[in-house]
């Protein structure tokens, strides 16, 4: 096999796979975006608890709206164009990911985490929409740039091709994406505070109970409830809510640190005051999130036979749900410049 | 969070790898900041990983006692569950639990073990008997 070609890029070490992916993205076609900025102007930040649908026997918690909403709400708010592939034979999927690397493009492309084998095996989980861009290939290797990594990685064909191609919930059909257009000129002014309003207008005013400021409020009322339930699966249900604020790649807090990050950009571009007070003010609820996932770590850790008291959970989850509230309802005011 | 209070804590789930998190410098400004893990991310994480080996272990004894088809056990050492794994063979969890029984398990024909190979992406042989106790896979 012919040695193919690899495009000068810079890797970068981020927090979260999909904003990052984006990130590297935009700033490698010229257009230089951080990725709290790309978080931020997506409008992802959400929370969602849905006790009905399960992953791995527990209800789904989510810091962020669904996967893919990072990538079409900049396509959307920006006014930026991706071209997106999917696939069902594995081996066209290859393929064109071949072909596109020979033109000397850099690909983003949807893979479960559990099949890529240069994550920790601690880390291996069933997750199939993890983000990484594929920049190259040497001989059977793809070379990767995983924005969660500080490194950029080797992933043999095959391994990549088992990532792609898994079958299930949220199976990435072998995704691939990347920029057909990006606009030369972007209204900052414009776009920031219309994103931000959105934003905190979807967290305050959800029509259902499980989302927004809402979801906060039931999954913390479900807390209280754990007494009534197996008391190893109301740890486990503890230890969840923790990975998914923690572990899955939010830059802490459940993304409300990257959030806050956003909000202090913005407020700089926009050379606004309000928006730097609730940067500061976003960053005392993260805060607030991390104390929350300690003392639930706490009481993951008490023996058997020793009770667990779920209203001191439950109250400090809805005392986060106020202050979160707060955020908002002064982010709705923010006008444009 | 501020930068000094970043948790820098070694944590065994990272494997010498280390997370970007964002947190504020003296003077307030926000700063991309490695981190090699919090203890209370390990614990949560350590909970989750003790929990999927105990489901395999129980499954192995299951098998080892004639109860399950090898099916059963190589099912949850691949961190899956029923439906994961009806997900990912695209088969009615029904007919998985029936192939879960060793007499059944053993007359499945070829299409069908394979749908279940390459699922777990283990070889034939492998798929068809229990591994040696403490080998762990993934």
């Amino acid at each position: 096999m012919d040695r193919q070609k690899q495009v000068t890029f810079q890797h970068n070490h981020f927090a979260h796979c999909e904003s990052g992916v984006m990130s590297l993205m935009m700033s490698h076609h010229g257009l230089p975006l951080s990725e709290a900025m790309v978080f931020g102007l997506s409008g992802a930040l959400m929370f969602a608890y849905i006790p009905f649908v399960k992953l791995g026997g527990m209800p789904l918690i989510a810091y962020r709206s669904r996967p893919k909403s990072i990538i079409k709400g900049l396509q959307k708010n920006l006014g930026i164009r991706m071209q997106m592939h999917t696939f069902k034979k594995p081996a066209k999927g290859m393929s064109a990911l071949d072909k596109l690397l020979e033109k000397g493009k850099i690909i983003g492309a949807q893979s479960s985490v559990f099949w890529l084998p240069y994550f920790p095996p601690e880390m291996r989980f069933h997750f199939n929409a993890h983000n990484l861009i594929i920049y190259g290939k040497n001989e059977e290797q793809y070379l990767i740039s995983d924005p969660v990594f500080e490194t950029t990685k080797l992933c043999a064909a095959k391994d990549l091709e088992k990532a792609r191609f898994v079958k299930g919930m949220m199976a990435p059909k072998g995704l691939l994406y990347y920029p057909s257009h990006i606009p030369e000129h972007i209204d900052y002014k414009k776009i920031i505070p219309k994103v931000i309003r959105r934003n905190a207008k979807a967290m305050l005013k959800t029509p259902v109970p499980i989302a927004g400021i809402r979801g906060i409020r039931a999954l913390a009322k479900s807390i209280g409830k754990l007494d009534r339930k197996d008391p190893r699966w109301a740890k486990l249900f503890l230890g969840h809510i923790v990975r998914m604020q923690e572990e899955i790649g939010t830059g802490g807090a459940g993304f409300r640190f990257i959030y806050a990050s956003f909000l202090q950009e913005a407020g700089s571009i926009l050379n606004n005051q309000d928006l730097e007070k609730a940067s500061r003010q976003m960053t005392a609820v993260g805060d607030q999130w991390r104390e929350f996932a300690l003392l639930a770590v706490t009481a993951i850790r008490r023996r058997k036979g020793k009770s667990i008291d779920f209203t001191v959970i439950r109250d400090k989850l809805n005392s986060v749900a106020n202050a979160e509230a707060g955020v908002y309802k002064e982010l709705l005011q923010i006008k444009p410049a | 969070m501020e930068e000094s209070k970043v948790p820098q804590d070694n944590i065994v789930t990272y494997a010498n790898n280390r997370k970007a998190m964002y947190a504020t410098d003296n003077s307030g400004h926000y700063n991309v900041v490695a981190s090699s893990g919090w203890e209370v991310e390990e614990e949560a994480t350590m909970q989750a990983v003790h929990e999927l080996d105990r489901l395999a272990s129980e499954a192995y004894q299951r098998v080892l006692q004639g109860e399950k088809s090898a099916l059963y056990f190589h099912m949850y050492n691949c961190r899956m569950d029923l439906q994961v794994l009806s997900e990912s063979t695209g088969l009615f969890k029904w007919r998985i639990k029936r192939h879960f029984r060793p007499s059944v398990f053993h007359n499945l024909p070829e299409n069908i073990l394979k749908r279940y190979e390459s699922a777990l992406g283990i070889s034939p042989e492998e798929l068809c008997k229990l591994p040696k106790r403490g080998k762990k896979n993934g």
